[in-house]
């Protein structure tokens, strides 16, 4: 046991004494309320104690929580990562087929525009491996009834021609194609000439002479001489055309009605009947088609004029 | 290694009184009882502590700290025992002076008259403010002074008194 000396002993002594006369006092006093000063005393003492240690809890509880619900955050959140990058491939897959249902109900309604007239709908199912030919492939075979020099087409315009068949696919050959060709006309003059694919987006219409009226953005259609295409489908629009002195006819450069760059839907016309194109629901194919659009030739087209297409 | 005694105690030319039995406990009930009768009388005797002065006169003559505290706290809480204060308020501040008496007449002599008077004067007002504090901390009253002239003229009246009375008891003291 501690040794105390002897004055430490009065000292502590006296402290006790005081310490317990205060107790003592505090016990029998009363502050507001009626509340014994040693209670008020008592909670002043304790209250302190008890907030640290309501904090103290808190805040382990908190960051222990804190933890858990980080812990539970990051693998919700990884969850929803994954969900969400499934759903956003999902979400392409819906604006694809949404996309695709659109091409395929305007494909309809062309069908349907023209239900006397026999043709199957076929999806681009490939493209020739030759970057020097423009070629797809088609999902309709000879088992579909699809026979060679078969006309292709799109509700947009004249696509191109079956170039070979196969018993479940087809090779059609675009437009614009090299070796390919369509017989066609100028809306408004009439005028005939073959339009022929350059291997460009852009097509070439020949055989115009250089004293036609012709005009910057005039409707070009099937003339149906081909005996591929019937008459008045749309072929393109005149992109420029230039007078050429040293020959006779002009060059006049075409942008096709289709796509030819976008391919995903087609028809195949299994007939070369002609097609009454004022049915069409298509606002670019019924002023082509009507024959009360079809106008006098008008003035003659200048001898040249600056191409508006750099293709 | 030297060992050196070292003396704890009252310095060793002072002399430690001791009393007859009773004494003290008689001392100390004549305080109280004439402390509440006197004022039933007397207006002013309110300026007398006599209990104070019992206190501090065998606080001073004892020269034990120890003793001297406890008989303080003993007077102390007696006094509030039959006051209307609270129990502890003279209790403290007499367990102070008891303590402090003791230690000073450890060191000092005494037993002079000027210096009793003058201790005495000095343990009232010490008294006084001990008891004032205490009041304004615990009780929250603030109708106390820590020092007036009222005081300051009690002081030196129960000083006066301590003349009379410190002598008186001085004839209880065992011969030494």
């Amino acid at each position: 046991m501690i040794a105390i000396p002897s004055r430490h002993k009065s000292l502590t002594l006296l402290a006790g004494v005081v310490v317990a006369q205060v107790l003592l006092l505090a016990m029998q006093i009363k502050r507001e309320r009626q509340v014994r000063l040693i209670r008020v005393w008592a909670v002043e003492l304790i209250s302190p104690l008890q907030r640290i240690a309501s904090w103290t809890i808190h805040g382990a509880q908190h960051g222990w929580g804190g933890y858990i619900g980080l812990r539970t955050a990051q693998k919700e959140n990884d969850a929803m990562r994954a969900e969400l990058d499934r759903l956003k491939v999902r979400n392409a897959e819906l604006e694809g087929r949404a996309l695709e249902a659109d091409r395929l109900a305007a494909l309809l309604n062309f069908r349907n525009a023209y239900s006397e007239v026999p043709m199957l709908a076929a999806h681009v199912i490939g493209a020739s491996p030759d970057s020097g030919s423009m070629v797809v492939n088609i999902d309709r075979g000879s088992r579909d009834g699809i026979r060679r020099d078969m006309g292709v087409i799109t509700p947009d315009g004249v696509v191109g021609k079956i170039l070979a068949v196969y018993p479940d696919i087809s090779q059609v050959l675009l437009m614009s194609d090299k070796d390919s060709g369509v017989g066609a006309l100028l809306q408004d003059t009439r005028t005939q000439g073959p339009v022929k694919g350059t291997g460009a987006p852009l097509l070439s219409l020949d055989y115009i002479s250089n004293d036609e009226k012709v005009a910057v953005g005039e409707a070009v259609l099937t003339s149906g001489q081909d005996r591929i295409f019937p008459k008045d489908l749309p072929v393109g629009k005149v992109v420029d055309f230039v007078a050429d002195p040293k020959s006779p006819f002009m060059k006049i450069r075409i942008r096709p009605a289709a796509h030819l760059e976008r391919l995903e839907e087609v028809l195949v016309l299994q007939t070369r009947q002609e097609m009454n194109l004022k049915k069409s629901p298509d606002a670019e194919t019924t002023p082509v088609a009507s024959p009360a659009a079809q106008k006098a030739p008008v003035a003659p087209a200048p001898p040249a004029k600056k191409p508006t297409d750099a293709h | 290694m030297e060992r050196t005694e070292v003396y704890i105690g009252p310095e060793p030319h002072i002399e430690v009184h001791k009393y007859y039995a009773g004494v003290v406990p008689v001392a100390v009930m004549l305080s109280l009882v004439l402390q509440a009768f006197f004022p039933v009388y007397i207006r002013s005797a309110n300026f007398l502590e006599l209990p104070l002065l019992v206190t501090l006169y065998f606080a001073l003559s004892k020269r034990n700290p120890s003793s001297g505290l406890v008989l303080g706290m003993v007077v102390g809480l007696l006094q509030d025992s039959l006051s209307r204060t609270p129990l502890g308020l003279y209790g403290i501040a007499k367990t102070l002076v008891g303590y402090l008496g003791s230690s000073l007449g450890a060191r000092i002599d005494v037993e002079h008259p000027i210096a009793r008077f003058l201790l005495t004067a000095a343990f009232y007002l010490f008294h006084h403010a001990v008891f004032t504090l205490t009041t304004r901390a615990l009780l929250a009253q603030r109708n106390e002074n820590y020092i007036t002239v009222p005081i300051l003229i009690a002081s030196l009246v129960n000083a006066t008194i301590a003349m009379g009375l410190f002598p008186l008891l001085d004839r209880f003291r065992k011969p030494s």
